[in-house]
């Protein structure tokens, strides 16, 4: 294992994120804070607890998958996309590293940055909300996982892009719709049947449901349905991750 | 003595079809200067991304110092340093983070103190702490330089080191490039540049259309396919050749005033003063003469013409 490899990639990545400092960590927290305003105060006072839980408290869990998802995506397809764009990659695929030492380095330092997000999140809801995590195993479980699993899924993205608009589009078309209506908002519960049995495919459902589980004891679904559909899609991503780097898509001609 | 790096039968076909390689072997002796010389698109840089693990070959084999590229890549890959042709750089790295991240990424533990002299000897060590899109077009290629020496290579990979770069810059890296090759590195470098290959390179190799079409030692090179040029001035132009001369091949100027004799200066009988003897005796009056020999570049336009 060429563990200097690992670490000076996962350093260089983290050193990144340190010299962006507003936009790494500062930027989610005031837009997390806006959510709470926006939501939490303005909204939040007009709807009645969800399931013995106010509804300030309620919408906690995804906010912060919110926030997990997409920054997870982002930083782990920006930091392998970038030295794709500016050449250079060729470092790196010249040098006597691992397809795993690669994905330690850079999706290690991807997972890093969303879990430090994820935990300032926490800390600012609970200037607006009064928080309780019922289990707090499952939850840094659930956090770590969906860390790792999305900030996989950002790398893969990041290999397959070859411009800066793809780079956009599934985060802005496919993940942060998906967000918004698995669940971060509301429970499933509340909508018409016909919609419950629609919301039952999109994936993240079953994300923020376990996740909330972990706080508030309250799920849309079984937590053990949550955390197999966690570990089905971090599979998956291993899987398409391993099969790049066997062909060398996009990275060896 | 054994190949440091030996390519057995290489050949690559991109995936739109382009043949980029054509059955390629070539070894290349611990410490020497290879220059391989060959126009845009010939497949210098092609052959270097095979053996740097940048570009899958598509058939045969190569091997560093024994190990082959594929099957024990980490062997092989610590012994390489690669410079690129483009300035390829993070904007917003310093000189010294981008040196030790190259370090690291090779599997080399810090070293400070060589990193230090390593930026010393590249003029670079005022620069250490500046930010790479704060360096002018020369420093930059330096520190590429010095990123590709920065987990001590034995073999050094300098694509195109010179390209776009001034007449001073392109001298300062010829020195460093005898220097690295003193200190007991081996250095392939690919140019279109003749001129390079003559000041630097033990041998020279020309590459064509993804077909290598020779690799000989420099001045066996110059020797063998290199010709010797007489050219003599006259006092008054001809209108044409006396027939006396017919035997020499002469070559006449269009303005009559200038004759060349082509010879090969390794023969045993050139023909000179036979030549010299047969003018006087034509009452031509020579007002100058001097010889020449082909360059590098002569007798690598010929065999890329012939190719």
């Amino acid at each position: 294992m060429n563990t200097y490899a690992v670490r000076v990639i996962y350093k260089y990545e983290m050193l990144r994120a340190w010299e962006t400092l507003l936009q790494s960590f500062a930027s989610p927290v005031l837009s997390t804070s806006l959510y709470f305003v926006v939501f939490g105060s303005a909204i939040g006072s007009r709807i009645e607890q969800i399931e013995g839980v106010s509804y300030g408290a309620f919408i906690v869990p995804g906010l912060m998958m919110l926030a997990l998802l997409t920054q997870s995506i982002s930083n782990a397809s920006f930091g392998i996309f970038f030295p794709k764009f500016t050449g250079t990659i060729y470092e790196v695929m010249s040098a006597p590293v691992s397809f795993l030492e690669i994905l330690l380095g850079y999706v290690g330092a991807a997972a890093t940055k969303s879990l430090i997000i994820g935990l300032i999140i926490l800390a600012t809801a609970g200037f607006f909300v009064p928080l309780e995590v019922a289990h707090p195993v499952w939850m840094a479980g659930f956090l770590v996982l969906t860390c790792i699993s999305f900030s996989l899924f950002g790398f893969i993205i990041g290999l397959w892009a070859d411009n800066f608009e793809k780079l956009q589009l599934i985060p802005l078309l496919v993940i942060t719709p998906l967000v918004f209506l698995g669940g971060s908002f509301y429970s499933v519960s509340m909508l018409p049947p016909a919609w419950q049995t629609v919301t039952l495919f999109n994936p993240v459902v079953y994300l923020i449901s376990g996740f909330r589980w972990s706080f508030f004891e309250v799920s849309d679904v079984s937590v053990g349905l949550s955390l197999s559909m966690v570990l089905v899609f971090l599979g998956a991503c291993l899987l398409v991750v391993w099969w790049m780097f066997r062909t060398g898509y996009r990275l060896r001609q | 003595m054994q190949s440091i790096v030996s390519i057995s039968n290489l050949s690559k076909t991109y995936a739109g079809g382009h043949q980029a390689l054509k059955d390629v072997n070539l070894d290349i002796a611990p410490g020497e200067i290879l220059a391989l010389l060959g126009p845009n698109g010939a497949g210098k840089t092609t052959l270097i991304s095979i053996i740097c693990g940048i570009v899958k070959a598509s058939s045969g084999s190569v091997t560093v110092a024994g190990h082959d590229i594929v099957t024990d890549y980490r062997s092989t890959r610590s012994m390489i340093g690669l410079v690129p042709q483009e300035l390829t750089l993070g904007a917003f790295d310093t000189v010294w983070n981008t040196l030790s991240f190259s370090r690291g990424l090779f599997g080399k533990k810090p070293d400070p103190g060589y990193l230090e002299q390593l930026l010393r000897d590249l003029s670079l060590w005022g620069k250490k702490d500046s930010e790479l899109m704060t360096l002018s077009g020369g420093m930059k290629r330096r520190v590429l330089i010095g990123k590709a020496l920065s987990h001590e290579p034995a073999v050094l990979f300098l694509d195109e080191p010179t390209a776009g770069v001034d007449v001073e810059l392109r001298k300062d890296m010829w020195a460093l490039v005898r220097r690295l090759r003193e200190s007991g590195v081996t250095i392939i470098l690919t140019t279109h540049y003749i001129e390079e290959a003559e000041a630097i390179a033990d041998r020279v190799g020309v590459i064509n259309n993804g077909e290598l079409l020779l690799v000989d030692d420099k001045q066996a090179l110059m020797h063998k396919l290199g010709k010797r040029q007489l050219i003599m001035e006259l006092e008054e132009a001809v209108g044409a050749l006396p027939d006396s001369l017919s035997p020499w091949s002469l070559d006449l100027s269009a303005d009559g005033g200038r004759l060349t004799y082509t010879y090969d200066p390794h023969t045993a009988h050139t023909g000179i003063s036979g030549l010299l003897q047969a003018i006087r005796e034509a009452d031509l009056v020579l007002k100058d003469l001097k010889t020449t020999q082909s360059s590098l570049e002569e007798i690598f336009v010929n065999l890329v013409k012939g190719n």
